[in-house]
């Protein structure tokens, strides 16, 4: 294009010059910026803006119906100093660890199971998606009523087998509380891991496993040395996204607990909300969410290079 | 429902056994105790919040209490007390409503901004499309958690706290990302000689969106239109922090704060309100199975 020598005589006006209309409506880089426009104003004015709005609240004194004064650092020295908030921290670590984990563990060995031939296949795939289908708050109403300090069905059977002699207090009893709240998350979480990581494995290809079979490989060595490297990618990305996602959870644990009790299932997205928004301390809320930043950016790392690592999957990794 | 899937299986898993791989290689009753027996443990436990919450949901107010004199796993005189009560008695169908409105409208504007978004980004190919792209899919990643303070302060400006709509405008920010990844692997996928053609036979890249990518790409416009109407159902975060009013509220919401009083009987109501917020889902899902399998796995892998 730019090589065309400049000592030719360039032929004067050829063609009329496109008008700026025309122009807009056929340079690709025009058209795409209005094919691009509504997607973009949506992104920028409720994400991209809130994002930066948000980490300068953290920075001001900010209450519900008074504007703030930048007040530096001090929203975070008090969180320093508090031991709910490190508690809230201590919390959501654990929440995710444990919970991610399970749901791991659950996810891939249902993939393992539902990848097998068996009749009702489809049938069966379908069911297990219903808990990521039903929304969060409406199931956790039900496990709430499943963990009911008085008519759980739970303590019910187990008194009837015998095991116990009397109610489990679920939620009233810290470590019951944090117990339960983390299996309701892997519950929820467990059929989006199982779904995505069977979509991953009916990828590979079963000479595979016929070969390493003839060459004497137990189940365990097949599931070793082929289906675990093959699936690496795709589970690199299920888990950032189901660590970020049980990391910021918020509903589950608002519909269950409210972070009770003694604050002991209280994450840092539900202490952000009472701080923020029904102690109307915007500041200081903001503070919390922002300290939460660092921890999804390191998961965001990770997924970058489990993205990286994909090549397999797609071929059209550059385009 | 499990209970009548599982006896049926066994029988026919011995003939569909002939004809798959190396599953010959394993026995029925190893099959039973390595694959069945689990799954079906998985299945129950998946299943048994649903069951529980329709089986409360229509029970009588005495069986829920009494689990001594009635087998609490079953109902004896079943009532729709609890479930009409909800909707003649409580503002649920105004709910139900509010939902549908803001889910319906939220989606339809987030797959235009994606549709057009994922278009302009596979197929012109613009200056730094890539980089539009690895930024949308940033934009996937940031979880509403540490966004809804100063959303909250943004809504307040432009004077919509409390409204729906207020919901119908924050609702794409989640929706966008994910629809746009789909799109994209769908449009990829579309052969560039139709373009061409169309762009020789003096198409505007308008009409060829409209009139050739878009029919082609109709089931990625359905997976990402049931997936972000669940997303916008599911979301629970700005709805409690941006409507303030009873009426204004939606169901998940609604459920969570207008029905915990201190009153023992409110168990049958609860559950009969999370059992009818969740049918419209379950059924729009049972229809559009593919799809949603289709829309979760393709927004992950791209």
């Amino acid at each position: 294009m730019s090589t065309v020598q400049t000592s030719m005589p360039v032929p004067a006006a050829r063609v009329d010059t496109p008008s700026l209309w025309m122009r807009l409506k056929t340079n690709r880089n025009w058209v795409a910026l209005w094919f691009m426009l509504p997607a973009a104003a949506f992104l920028i004015v409720f994400l991209a803006y809130p994002l930066f709005l948000g980490v300068w609240m953290s920075f001001t004194d900010e209450r519900i119906g008074r504007t703030g004064v930048f007040v530096g650092l001090e929203n975070y020295q008090w969180l320093w100093d508090d031991s709910i908030f490190w508690l809230s921290v201590f919390n959501t670590l654990l929440y995710t660890i444990v919970a991610s984990a399970f749901k791991f563990a659950i996810g891939l060995y249902l993939a393992l199971l539902l990848n097998e031939h068996m009749p009702f296949k489809a049938m069966i795939r379908s069911i297990v998606l219903i808990p990521f289908i039903v929304p969060t708050v409406l199931s956790a109403i039900a496990f709430w009523w499943i963990y009911d300090s008085q008519f759980s069905i739970i303590s019910w059977s187990l008194i009837k087998l015998g095991l116990i002699d009397h109610n489990i207090n679920f939620l009233g009893d810290t470590s019951w509380a944090r117990g339960s709240v983390i299996f309701a998350n892997i519950w929820r979480g467990v059929p989006f891991v199982a779904i995505t990581l069977l979509a991953g494995l009916q990828t590979v290809s079963p000479s595979l496993y016929e070969a390493a079979t003839l060459d004497g490989a137990t189940s365990w060595q097949r599931f070793r040395f082929i289906t675990y490297p093959l699936l690496t990618p795709i589970i690199a990305v299920v888990m950032t996204f189901s660590v970020l996602f049980t990391f910021t959870d918020f509903q589950l644990i608002w519909a269950l607990t409210r972070g009770g009790p003694v604050n002991a299932t209280h994450l840092m997205a539900t202490l952000s909300y009472q701080r923020g928004i029904i102690s109307g301390r915007l500041g200081e809320g903001a503070a919390i969410a922002t300290a939460m930043i660092p921890f999804l950016a390191a998961a965001i790392a990770i997924s970058w290079f489990g993205m990286q690592r994909r090549k397999w999957q797609q071929g059209s990794n550059n385009d | 429902m499990t209970d009548s899937v599982l006896p049926s299986k066994v029988p026919t898993a011995a003939q569909s056994d002939d004809s798959e791989g190396m599953s010959y290689l394993e026995s029925l009753p190893r099959r039973l105790v390595t694959l069945y027996l689990p799954l079906f443990v998985i299945l129950i436990v998946l299943l048994f919040p649903f069951y529980w919450m329709a089986l409360t949901s229509i029970k009588p107010d005495e069986q829920l209490i009494d689990m001594d004199k009635f087998n609490p796993f079953w109902v004896v005189h079943p009532t729709f007390k609890h479930i009409s009560k909800l909707l003649f008695e409580t503002q649920y169908p105004r709910w139900l409503w509010n939902t549908m409105y803001v889910a319906v409208g939220a989606t339809t504007l987030s797959i235009f901004a994606s549709v057009l978004a994922a278009y302009a980004i596979v197929r012109l190919r613009f200056k730094g499309a890539d980089t539009v792209g690895v930024l949308i899919f940033f934009a996937y990643l940031v979880p509403p958690s540490i966004l809804f303070i100063p959303l909250a302060s943004v809504i307040q400006a432009y004077g919509l706290f409390d409204s729906p709509l207020s919901l119908i405008l924050v609702y794409p920010t989640l929706l966008i990302p994910f629809s746009t990844w789909l799109l994209m692997g769908y449009f990829k996928t579309i052969p560039y000689e139709l373009e061409e053609c169309a762009l020789i036979d003096g198409a505007s890249r308008w009409q060829i969106l409209v009139k050739i990518i878009l029919p082609l790409a109709i089931p990625g416009l359905i997976s990402a239109f049931i997936f972000s109407f669940t997303l916008c159902w599911n979301e629970f975060i700005y709805a409690l922090t941006f409507l303030q009013s009873t009426p204004n509220k939606t169901v998940p919401v609604a459920i969570v704060n207008e029905f915990v009083d201190g009153d023992i009987y409110k168990w049958g109501s609860l559950m009969a309100g999370a059992l009818v917020g969740s049918l419209p889902l379950v059924i729009l899902y049972a229809f559009f199975v593919e799809h949603y399998v289709s829309a979760m796995t393709g927004a992950v892998k791209e």
